[in-house]
């Protein structure tokens, strides 16, 4: 594989990344799902690189699970998006910043329908106005909250207290990334690197310090395809897609696979423990899984934030074999103790799947 | 009419052909090529569809005609040109001007950068190749093996690169890939014995008098597997060989494969060099970015500018042999040109 030629390629997928003053609006299912990541952006945003992002308790979901599966009309979409914006608006802010990778792609299709069809925007317009009495202002800027990572990647490695390296032999740790196909695949100009092979992800490990692992099935969907996920009689296509990647990774040996979205590192983390319970089937080293991560979480890991603020405690696949290569420090005592210092309640263990209580 | 003179820039197929051409009617003719041989693009390839002649026999044969009438400027580029009455005011790269009545561009085409299918992986994986490439390996190794070295046991075709292809703004077909594939196809079955083909094309466009034969041979003789599809993806496995992702659209179902090479039949592009005589002459292009003459059926080699002409790929793909006929046919309407300015200037 020839590095270079993907460089060319980096270089013709750049954009602009707003520098500061950042209207964050979360994702649906992401506070569920790994509950540690969306405040660790936060605070590293505000604490660690000094920047102003703001979010409003306004906000709701952009519809994109509902329009995704065809229960929610794209009118519908675009006013409630319309009204995200007017929020904005209100707020003060210019610069867009969603969570969610869904979102993000939901976004770009509504400006990109309003470019092209500036009646559909003007319509858009009235119905918001009439139904709520708002206006808006489109967004100057309109980021994925990965791109602004990415982005201070360099600012971040300075400050971090541990490296991507393995320290009991001192190699770079093996990661694979996983780009939620929303990201770029239905605008490749509107992400780092391009659609087939993203940078966002790439650039984190590699000036972290980790080696990126390329896999045959890198582009391949997680599982959580909306059609294969909230239809039931579907669910075998989500988890096969994941087979199939962890079949596709596994001769590489990761030690660790970092993801962008909402779905992919929960479906990547869950259908892990799923496979070993069906099929006594692992993908780890010693009968353990590979460690999911989000970015955020990474950051918050290569910054010595303490694993259990992260939210790491609640993956289904255990960090803690992750952490001893770093050489993160954790306190397996507190592992499931609330913020409150309530104990929150354990997992059952798991029948074939490595676990670390 | 004796002492006309004619520029011709370009030193391919069409510019060796219409040289020659006007130098049996006369003229005086001055073939400005940028590169450092004649030949264009049938100079680098190594043998030719559908009788797999060599490539050599072309533009040797072409070059031996050019008679003493015509000098060839090799490594010369176009700096500047300017219309001075009726004639036409060449400054080259080397300062010198030259001077002619009839200014004929031959300016070829350019092989579709296949990296701008980045799905194909081309410049990123080892194993993925273009048909240049191929033929590279063919006049310069005379041999196939991949990038470790191994003789492939599978090689994969992949048609339509950059030609038919929305997504990359090219909606027109580049005419000889169908059956260069074909032709490259049978020629790595002959050369590894055992070695499976397979093309992957949209539909096979078998329209010269031999195609069509050539096409039957590589399935009935060398057991080609032609399956209609086009290539979704492509990956590079540990081992460094190729895995593919197709459509088989005849058996109506989804296809993932290992090949030891993947081949990628690069269209026709309009080259660099046209498109900066687009801009230095203030040319028209059409909705495929080819030199517009000023009518595609009627006045296929004439410009809206007097004694402007074109020939050959630069208003659109063609074969060799249309290549050549299309040669013939501008100097027929550069000698036309030539024979009235002679009439209204007496």
């Amino acid at each position: 594989m020839n590095i270079e030629g993907k460089k060319i390629i980096w270089k013709e997928y750049q954009k602009e990344i707003a520098e500061d003053d950042y209207f964050y609006v979360r994702s649906c299912v992401r506070q569920s799902f790994f509950p540690g990541s969306e405040t660790t952006f936060l605070r590293i945003l505000r604490e660690t690189l000094g920047k102003n992002i703001t979010e409003h308790p306004f906000h709701t979901t952009c519809t994109g699970i509902g329009y995704h599966s065809d229960i929610v009309p794209y009118e519908t979409t675009m006013t409630v998006i319309a009204r995200q914006f007017a929020l904005m608006t209100e707020s003060g802010y210019h610069n867009y910043v969603p969570s969610c990778i869904t979102s993000f792609g939901m976004y770009l299709e509504v400006l990109e329908t309003w470019h092209h069809f500036p009646e559909v925007e003007k319509k858009v317009r009235e119905l918001l106005k009439k139904a709520t009495g708002k206006e808006f202002e489109k967004p100057d800027n309109l980021v994925h909250a990965s791109d602004i990572i990415y982005k201070f990647r360099k600012e971040i490695a300075e400050k971090s207290k541990f490296r991507l390296i393995n320290r009991f032999t001192g190699e770079p740790l093996r990661i694979v990334e996983h780009i939620g196909c929303h990201y770029a695949k239905m605008f490749p100009s509107k992400g780092i690197g391009g659609a087939e092979y993203p940078h966002v992800l790439v650039g984190l490990i590699e000036e972290w310090g980790g080696e990126v692992i390329d896999y045959p099935e890198r582009r391949h969907c997680c599982g959580f395809g909306f059609r294969q996920y909230i239809v039931k009689a579907n669910r075998g296509y989500s988890i096969a897609c994941s087979q199939k990647k962890f079949e596709s990774m596994k001769p590489y040996r990761p030690e660790a696979i970092l993801t962008n979205c909402p779905g992919c590192p929960f479906f990547f983390d869950r259908w892990q423990y799923a496979i070993s319970e069906m099929e006594n089937v692992t993908y780890g080293e010693d009968g353990q899984g590979i460690p999911v991560l989000t970015y955020e979480e990474l950051a918050g890991m290569v910054l010595g934030n303490d694993p259990w603020d992260l939210g790491l405690q609640t993956h289904q696949v255990p960090v803690e074999p992750l952490l001893d290569k770093i050489g993160i420090p954790y306190d397996p005592e507190k592992k499931y103790l609330g913020k409150n210092g309530e104990y929150i309640g354990k997992p059952a263990i798991a029948a074939n799947l490595k676990f670390c209580h | 009419m004796m002492e006309k003179k004619v520029a011709i820039i370009g030193g391919g197929v069409a510019g060796l052909e219409a040289a020659s051409s006007l130098a049996a009617f006369g003229i005086e003719v001055t073939l400005i090529e940028k590169e450092d041989q004649l030949g264009g693009h049938v100079g680098q390839w190594d043998r030719l569809f559908p009788s797999r002649r060599p490539a050599k026999e072309i533009t040797g044969y072409l070059t031996e005609k050019l008679s003493e009438k015509v000098s060839i400027l090799t490594s010369t580029e176009v700096k500047k040109i300017e219309r001075s009455g009726n004639a036409w005011n060449i400054l080259l790269n080397n300062s010198r001007i030259i001077v002619a009545d009839a200014l004929l561009l031959a300016t070829g085409f350019d092989l579709f950068e296949a990296r701008k299918k980045e799905e194909y992986g081309y410049g990123i994986y080892d194993n993925v190749i273009t048909s240049a490439d191929l033929e590279k390996k063919f006049a310069l190794e005379g041999k196939i093996r991949n990038a470790q070295g191994k003789v492939p046991e599978r090689v994969g075709f992949v048609h339509c690169v950059g030609s038919r292809d929305e997504k990359v703004g090219n909606l027109y077909c580049s005419r000889v890939c169908c059956v260069t594939a074909v032709k490259q196809a049978v020629e790595v079955s002959e050369m590894i014995t055992g070695c499976e083909v397979f093309c992957f094309y949209m539909d096979l466009r078998m329209f010269g008098l031999d195609f069509e034969a050539l096409y039957k041979e590589a399935q009935e003789k060398w057991g080609v597997h032609f399956i209609r599809g086009r290539l979704s993806e492509a990956f590079e496995n540990q081992d460094g060989s190729v895995l593919v992702k197709v459509e088989d659209t005849l058996a109506g179902r989804p296809l993932k494969m290992k090949v030891d090479l993947l081949v990628l039949m690069s269209g026709m592009v309009i080259s660099s060099g046209t498109k900066e005589l687009v801009d230095l002459l203030g040319l028209e292009t059409d909705e495929n970015r080819f030199l517009q003459p000023a009518d595609r059926q009627l006045k296929a080699n004439e410009t809206g500018i007097p004694g402007l002409f074109l020939a050959g790929t630069c208003t659109s793909p063609k074969s060799i042999d249309e290549t050549i006929a299309d040669a013939r046919a501008a100097c027929i309407r550069i000698m036309a040109y030539l024979n009235q300015s002679a009439v209204s200037s007496q």
